[in-house]
């Protein structure tokens, strides 16, 4: 029997608590989860102490202890499911319902090795992808995930259609979804990450995803986040691009009470290019943190990066963007962008855009901007006969355009438009 | 190319041009803090009890307080018992009355460092109060100034001849228990300048203190008040240089400035310290808080500065716009060679309707030198109509240097419209390409280059420090790039 853990904290003792209790049935790696618990154990939940969740309090939702969720019946998920926008969008698919892999819902694709990570059973590409890091979630998550999602993609092999990993929650426990998508060289694929919940519940999703992209490979990752209005939604996308590799990242965020999405892309080989899209729609007292890093590692590396938010009612929204430059980095580009639209008196923004240059040739820019509808545009559109209403609307709709017509998926694309106008219109936003 | 980089050679080992230690007997305190040296200090001042015991608040607090690590740059540990708190020429005992009974070696010092002191009655028009170590030596156009009622002397005096003045301002826009550095200034403060501009008076002339760190490892501890009373102008400018040394010196000044309605204050800095060799030992440590309350309606205050010594700088002039349509401004040029390391930037806090505020900082990196920009920009709930634009730019001239921004933009209003903007990059080839073949030498072309990713910045100096700003940046510069 080992030692048992001991934590910074009280309110991480259920989890450690689960993690002993759990941890002989939890599938491969047992060491590499005693240690992501043990590393739990001594950071502790990150507090607004920390600077990078400065303005992130997650301590009121960490209260209570999140249960581990249980499973759900199939038949019932499945009725529910379809009454849902973005469930099906007409690809392969592999839906996790409360972190457990749910076959009967599934269709895996043909062609590339997609499947659960219990039945695939290479816990050594996954030993290697992990870095325990500093990342206290990121290593619960490591420390108790039970399933996830393992997307290996040929070397050379172009995947015709996107492949659909759906995460649904239901009741009110913690889940740990778990992604490794692995693109071998020259490879092409479209992967699109789906997070939602069915009712109303407070539920804990906590979700971890390594992306690695070897040379030449041109991956897009789409991450549509709809969790239920009570949610506490974290998630960690890690992204590792090889040389003259292509990754370009849409984070699409609609629900959860609290959502904080963290990225960080490191590109490691040289002529290595990004593209990190992000959509963020906040109303009532929705909290909706991103927070993304981007190492340009080695030379002649590029990034492009565009977060637009809408902030309505009371809700709060955080953008932190960081851009590393290492000093063999020469000839990086790398251009940064954030706006935001303010709706309401209350809403509040805070942003933070950074940049880390230590090498000398190179072209960086980043800019913020907070700000409302232009009168000026509002008021050409009531002179032609439109009125206020929809000339805020359509205003509204035209800011975030260029981000949706940048998803790759036209049944994304479609049904967000529709969402967002339908949200618009109901004078929801 | 081979040529430029010999240039680079040359310039980038230039030794310092100010640099000399000027040997006058001081009337030091032994090294070390306490309460009974902070009593010493206030007894040797002669001060009234209530700047006793606001000392004796502001060391109670520091002793809690640890040194903040949060800046982007690197030091090791500052022993603050070993550091000597207070030190003054001599010839505090009987002040001179005139220029003319000023200590002579003193003269020479303020000659060697080219402030034309005696000149200044006639050339000028720039009442200087020359502030060498901890005691204000000479001061000029008092007269002059008394005749507006414009108060312009040294933080003593003040405490001495308008002690209601001192009492009612003084901690009111930095309050002692602001950060670390603060504290420790509040306890220890030697002396400074203080000025008050009565209601509706413009300051005719600019005004001017020269600050040096002198006797050897006395930390400078300035503390600066400015207050412009409804309807007041007042043009402050603050220039430093200071002599070669071994040991790292430690300056943490305060500055506070108060806008009154309808005020307007102007505070600009060029900032010359010794930086340090090449291999980054010496240098002074500037580690310096400096803030203007825009208190009444329609005031203004503008900050610009040239930070071009120092081995460490870690400063943020802000603005706390409380008054209806107050406006702040922060224009800011950093300069960092060789191991130098800069953490600057702004605060501008929106609290009052239709607050404006404007950041223009350029930052300069050459050899090792490590600059930051860091900067906040808040919109209060209240804040209707608020309005911010920012912009940093980062010139890198060399590959081992680093620029890095952090601007933090906190939006609590939907009514505010706030941007902001920054980029990095060096001089292009093909500018200097485009220069060489209209003849003009690689030298030029970058000293030009520079001086225009300043002129912004530039043109809001008054006329006296454009001058200055412009040669201190080409000597700070020049060669640094091929």
């Amino acid at each position: 029997m080992p030692a048992t853990i001991v934590p910074i904290h009280e309110n991480q003792e259920p989890y450690l608590a689960m993690f002993a209790k759990r941890a002989e049935k939890l599938p491969g790696l047992p060491e590499l989860r005693r240690a992501a618990a043990e590393r739990f154990a001594a950071l502790g939940f990150p507090t607004t102490k920390d600077e990078d969740w400065r303005y992130t309090n997650l301590a009121p939702f960490l209260k209570r202890p999140y249960e581990p969720a249980a499973p759900a019946p199939v038949e019932a998920v499945r009725e529910r499911l379809a009454a849902v926008p973005f469930t099906d969008l007409g690809c392969p698919r592999l839906v996790f319902v409360n972190g457990r892999y749910v076959p009967e819902l599934s269709a895996p694709p043909d062609g590339i090795t997609a499947g659960n990570v219990r039945a695939v059973q290479d816990w050594t590409t996954f030993a290697e992808a992990e870095q325990l890091g500093d990342n206290a979630l990121a290593a619960l998550n490591t420390a108790l995930f039970e399933d996830g999602a393992f997307i290996r993609i040929a070397n050379g092999c172009v995947s015709e259609q996107p492949v659909h990993v759906l995460y649904v929650s239901s009741g009110s426990g913690v889940s740990y979804p778990r992604t490794l998508i692995v693109a071998g060289r020259d490879s092409q694929a479209v992967l699109v990450e789906g997070y939602l919940g069915l009712g109303d519940d407070a539920y804990f999703t906590n979700a971890v995803t390594d992306l690695i992209a070897a040379d030449g490979a041109v991956v897009s990752h789409v991450k549509l986040q709809t969790e239920s209005p009570q949610a506490l939604h974290c998630g960690l996308l890690r992204v590792r691009q090889g040389a003259s590799s292509n990754v370009r990242s849409h984070n699409i965020a609609l629900g959860a009470a609290l959502a904080r999405n963290e990225i960080k892309v490191a590109l490691e080989g040289e002529g290595a290019e990004c593209t990190l899209n992000g959509l963020y729609l906040t109303t009532g007292r929705q909290h909706v943190d991103n927070h993304t890093t981007l190492d340009h590692a080695r030379p002649h590396t590029t990034s492009t990066e565009l977060y637009k938010g809408i902030l309505d009612g009371k809700s709060e929204a955080v953008f932190h963007g960081r851009i590393i430059v290492r000093p063999v980095a020469q000839k990086t580009n790398a251009i940064q962008r954030n706006k935001n639209l303010l709706l309401s008196r209350d809403a509040v923004i805070n942003t933070k855009p950074q940049l880390e240059i230590y090498a000398d040739d190179v072209r960086c820019t980043h800019g913020a901007t907070v700000g409302q509808v232009d009168q000026e545009a509002v008021f050409y559109l009531r002179s032609r006969g439109i009125g206020l209403e929809e000339a805020r609307s359509l205003l509204t709709y035209a800011f975030t355009s260029d981000l949706i017509e940048a998803v790759p998926v036209e049944a994304i694309r479609e049904r967000l438009s529709a969402a967002l106008f339908e949200r618009l219109q109901g004078g929801l936003l | 190319m081979s040529s430029s980089t010999d240039q680079i050679q040359a310039f980038t080992q230039q030794e310092y041009k100010y640099g000399f230690v000027t040997e006058i007997e001081t009337d030091s305190v032994p090294p070390g803090l306490n309460e009974d040296i902070i009593r010493l200090i206030s007894a040797k001042k002669h001060e009234p009890q209530f700047m006793l015991e606001w000392r004796l608040r502001a060391y109670r607090h520091w002793t809690k307080m640890t040194e903040p690590k949060w800046a982007n740059v690197h030091y090791p540990p500052i022993d603050y018992q070993s550091i000597v708190y207070y030190s003054a020429p001599k010839t505090v005992a009987n002040r001179p009355k005139s220029l003319d009974e000023v200590d002579p070696e003193l003269l020479r010092t303020y000659e060697k460092l080219g402030i034309p002191l005696k000149e200044q009655e006639v050339l000028a028009g720039v009442a200087v109060d020359a502030v060498f170590d901890s005691v204000s030596v000479a001061t000029t156009f008092k007269e002059k100034l008394a005749e507006l009622g414009i108060i312009f002397c040294s933080f003593s005096e003040a405490v001495q001849e308008h002690p209601e003045l001192v009492e009612k301002y003084l901690g009111s826009v930095v309050p002692y228990s602001d950060n670390f550095f603060a504290a420790l200034n509040s306890a220890v403060f030697s002396d400074g300048s203080f000025c008050y501009v009565p209601k509706g008076v413009r300051c005719p002339m600019e005004l001017s203190t020269y600050f040096r760190i002198n006797a050897k490892d006395t930390g400078q501890f300035e503390r600066t008040l400015i207050i412009a009373d409804e309807g007041a102008y007042v043009s402050y400018l603050e220039g430093c240089t200071a002599p070669i040394r071994d040991t790292n010196q430690l300056h943490a000044a305060v500055v506070e400035l108060v806008a009154l309605d309808n005020a307007q204050i102007k505070y600009s800095t060029v900032q010359n310290w010794y930086p340090g060799d090449k291999e980054g030992r010496g240098g002074i440590y500037n580690f310096v808080t400096k803030r203007g309350k825009c208190a009444g309606v329609n005031s203004k205050i503008s900050w610009t500065q040239l930070e071009t010594g120092s081995a460490i700088t870690w400063k943020y002039p802000s603005c706390i716009l409380m008054g209806d349509n107050s406006v702040g401004e922060f224009y800011s040029v950093a300069v960092t060679n060789n191991r130098q390391q800069a953490d600057t930037g702004t605060k501008m806090i929106h609290i009052g309707k239709n607050t404006r505020s404007t950041i223009v900082s350029k930052g300069i990196s050459a050899g090792h030198g490590q600059n930051s920009y860091r900067g906040m920009v808040k919109i209060l709930p209240g804040a209707e109509n608020a309005r911010n634009y920012s912009q940093c730019d980062s010139m890198l001239l060399g590959n081992e240097c680093g620029a890095h921004t952090f601007p933090y933009l906190e939006v609590k209003n939907s009514s505010a419209q706030v941007e902001h903007e920054a980029s990095v990059s060096r001089i292009g080839e093909d500018q200097i390409f485009y220069c060489r073949q209209r003849g003009i030498s690689t030298e030029d072309a970058v000293s030009m280059i520079v001086n225009g990713f300043c002129k912004e910045v530039f043109r809001e100096l008054p006329m006296e420090f454009a001058v200055e700003a412009q040669r201190l940046l080409s000597v700070s510069l020049e060669g640094s790039v091929g």
